[in-house]
């Protein structure tokens, strides 16, 4: 028997490290060492519930699970057999418990490839990695395929870059390998900063040898020996799972010299960045692992050409090389036939937001935005209605109730005016101020901006002081032409990916609501009830029965009232924190 | 800016040293030599960046350009218990901005500030990754999930 426990960064937050010790004395106590097994793995996936453990063989799966109930799970079920009812999975549309994984809605349109070992290995032993097949797709490249052979497999699969932009992976390979040089470079770009994303540090954290193997494969396809992982600082625990992982790579002959007797040289080092946004960028990120500055520029010349030190340099995202293993060993023909026309495989995405399963999920292209957040995703929490859901980050657009049956693909999202960007995806509902909205990512990217080129620095500070305006109610007409105007000038001529897509969250709200624009800016009101300078918090009198809880919980003592009698909230005082409404039992207090 | 004046103790600067020498006084480890500093002394202040950019032989210049752009670098101490509230998107809609005002209201300090008995001091960050926690506030290494303004005192008691 075996029992998974997950040591992702979100359960290891809710305990996981002292549920695996608990079970471990637990085992030992009942002298059960040889027949059951205790594993940390990396994410299940289904972050919302965490802690998640499951047991092996029978696939149950066990949600929210604390230290305490462990002696419980090793009496009942380790022993006798008894499947631990309270801590099952409860399927939230009837309500059921469901004792096996697979019955799961959350995974039943799941096709995992990139994470096809999170959640079940233990990342930080490559015999189990080495079990599920692993490294044996650099062995077949070695010992079977040329260079070459290796590129055309990649190119015929159709896989794509999984970072956002989407370019043909085999074709960014070819180039790099017809680019003669003495050194060459593999990067892995694992500065994910899109904030609500977390596909490549689940990857890292769960799976790091499917991406040392993926590298090592590239380098040999390109010609490389040596290959840099660019991660940020902010993964301390992807950082230590990749450092184990290339020690013992390199124990194996795995990484290092003469890589299985073949002659091929090919070792892999570690950079940290250090929180900038822009360092995803391919050229900031060679930049910052130079030791600079993390400022883009101009391409050409393109990294194949002249990268990091000024040598042909091959830039992939995690996921992007995750994928590559599994396309050698299962035929580029197999992963062609998963996913659209133009968008081969599947992709990952962080799911979050207003939604009731957070986390991991792993789909063909070409699967539904309905299908994610209503099948997947068990639909919006507390029962709201659907509003928006936001893909690609600040770089990104939103999603709305009209797009919830195209399939969500490379193409297809850049034609709903966003992108697939790293593969965040936020989930809004009718709560959700959409102007607020694009205000938050405008002041992420004014932060981000790294200011080389004008219309970034200068523009998107332009375009977050008039959404300013306009959530405090003091906008006007001509602020919304000018709004787009500007927006479209800054696509149009910043000098990176940073500026060319900033704007898209102001556009790609503008062109789906409108009218929310207008409601602010004409009515200087906020619909959705999110803007504090556009509302007003108000007691309803004859709902007031004078209990006083409202008064006593205001920081500020803005509310004023005799006891059973209605209060009075004095609106030049209040800071309009909602702790009245919150502290209420009558619903007497609303937000005008 | 600082303008803290800080005397480095000869043992400090032979520390600071032996870090550089560490990564081979490269300059293109720069990044990695401010990371060990920052890990070491907990912030980077100037005279600390000075001796740096002597031992790797670039401009005093060079390395507080790159301290300065890097948001994970500072040359401001923390506090003993340096709190921050992330802000990434999945955060930001489950209600983030409230927790962080009411950090401020109580610490009275604004963020990227040190409270004046160098207890706490506050920042943001953007997304740990734990979003199905959101929202999520850490408070030096420990994380706490799903606060609500109202459980931000409760926090606090805890290091008090």
């Amino acid at each position: 028997m075996h029992l998974l426990v997950c040591g992702g960064t979100g359960c290891r937050a809710s305990a996981s490290d002292s549920i695996i010790e608990k079970f471990k004395t637990e085992i030992a106590a009942k002298g059960l060492e040889n027949d059951v097994q205790v594993i940390l793995t990396g994410c299940f996936g289904f972050c919302e519930k965490g802690p998640i453990v499951k047991v092996l063989p029978d696939n149950t799966f066990y949600t929210q699970v604390k230290p305490e109930d462990v002696a419980e799970i090793v009496a009942e079920h380790v022993i006798k057999g008894r499947k631990v009812n309270r801590l099952l999975y409860i399927d939230p549309t009837n309500q059921e418990k469901i004792s096996d994984a697979k019955h799961m809605g959350f995974y039943r349109k799941q096709i995992r490839i990139a994470l096809r070992n999170c959640g079940v290995i233990n990342p930080e032993n490559v015999d189990e990695y080495i079990a599920r097949d692993g490294y044996h797709a650099i062995g077949k490249v070695l010992k079977e395929y040329t260079p070459a052979q290796t590129i055309d497999i990649i190119k015929k699969s159709g896989l794509r870059g999984r970072g956002g932009g989407g370019f043909p992976t085999g074709l960014k390979w070819e180039i790099a390998s017809k680019n003669a040089a003495d050194q060459k470079y593999v990067v892995c770009n694992a500065d994910e900063g899109d904030p609500g994303a977390f596909m490549d540090r689940s990857v890292l954290e769960g799976d790091p040898h499917s991406v040392l193997e993926a590298m090592a494969i590239c380098g040999y396809c390109i010609g490389a020996t040596q290959g840099v992982i660019y991660i940020r600082a902010e993964y301390p625990l992807a950082i230590t799972r990749l450092k184990i992982a290339i020690k013992q790579a390199r124990e194996y002959g795995l990484l290092g010299k003469d890589i299985m007797g073949s002659g091929f040289d090919f070792d892999i080092t570690l950079r940290y960045g250090a929180g900038a946004f822009v360092c995803g960028e391919e050229t900031s990120l060679i930049h910052s692992m130079e030791g600079l500055r993390g400022e883009p520029t101009n391409k050409p010349p393109f990294p194949a050409e002249s990268g990091y030190l000024g040598k042909p340099t091959n830039v992939n995202n995690v996921e992007t090389f995750a994928s590559v293993p599994v396309i050698i060993l299962k035929g580029a023909d197999w992963f062609s036939s998963i996913g659209t026309e133009k968008s081969k495989g599947t992709k990952v995405f962080a799911l979050a937001g207003k939604i009731n399963n957070v986390g991991l999920i792993e789909v063909p292209m070409g699967t539904t935005l309905r299908e994610v957040i209503f099948e997947i995703g068990g639909g919006i929490k507390n029962g709201k209605k659907f509003k928006a859901a936001q893909t690609g980050g600040p770089s990104g657009g939103c999603l709305t109730e009209k797009h919830l049956d195209t399939p969500i693909d490379f193409d297809n999202l850049i034609a709903a005016g966003s992108m697939m960007g790293s593969g965040g995806m936020i989930v809004m509902d009718e709560d959700d101020c959409m102007v607020s909205i694009a205000k938050f990512f405008l002041e992420f990217t004014v932060e981000e901006s790294c200011g080389k080129c004008a219309p970034c620095r200068i523009g998107n500070k332009r375009l977050y002081e008039i959404l300013e305006r306009i959530t405090n109610g003091e906008g006007t007409m001509e602020e919304l032409e000018r709004l787009r105007n500007l927006s479209l000038v800054i696509k149009d001529t910043s000098l990176c990916g940073l500026g060319q897509t900033s704007p898209n969250p102001v556009l790609s709200t503008m062109d789906n609501f409108y009218n929310e624009y207008l409601a602010h800016v004409n009515d200087k009101k906020c619909p959705a009830g999110q803007c504090k300078s556009l509302m007003k918090y108000v007691v309803e009198p004859e709902a007031c029965v004078g209990c006083t809880a409202c008064a006593r919980n205001c920081p500020v003592n803005a509310i004023s009232g005799e006891r059973k009698k209605p209060h009075l909230i004095d609106t030049a005082i209040c800071i309009k924190c909602g702790a009245c409404i919150e502290k209420c039992k009558f619903n007497a207090i609303s937000i005008k | 800016m600082s303008h803290i004046k800080v005397e480095l103790k000869q043992e400090q600067v032979a520390k600071l040293k032996e870090i550089c020498k560490s990564f081979d006084n490269e300059a293109g480890e720069l990044i990695n030599v401010l990371h060990k500093t920052q890990e070491t002394f907990g912030y980077l202040p100037a005279e600390v960046q000075e001796v740096i950019a002597r031992e790797l032989n670039i401009s005093v210049a060079k390395v507080y350009g790159v301290v300065t752009f890097y948001s994970f670098f500072t040359m401001i101490p923390k506090g003993k218990h340096p709190i921050s509230i992330c802000t990434g998107t999945a955060c930001y809609v489950r209600g983030a901005e409230k927790v962080l005002d009411e950090f401020k209201r109580i610490l009275d300090v604004k963020v990227g500030e040190t409270s004046p008995d160098g207890k706490f001091s506050l920042s943001c960050l953007r997304c740990v990754g734990a979003c199905g926690l959101a929202p999520v506030v850490s408070v030096g290494e420990k994380i706490y999930g799903r606060v609500s303004p109202d459980g931000v005192k409760d926090i606090l008691k805890e290091y008090e």
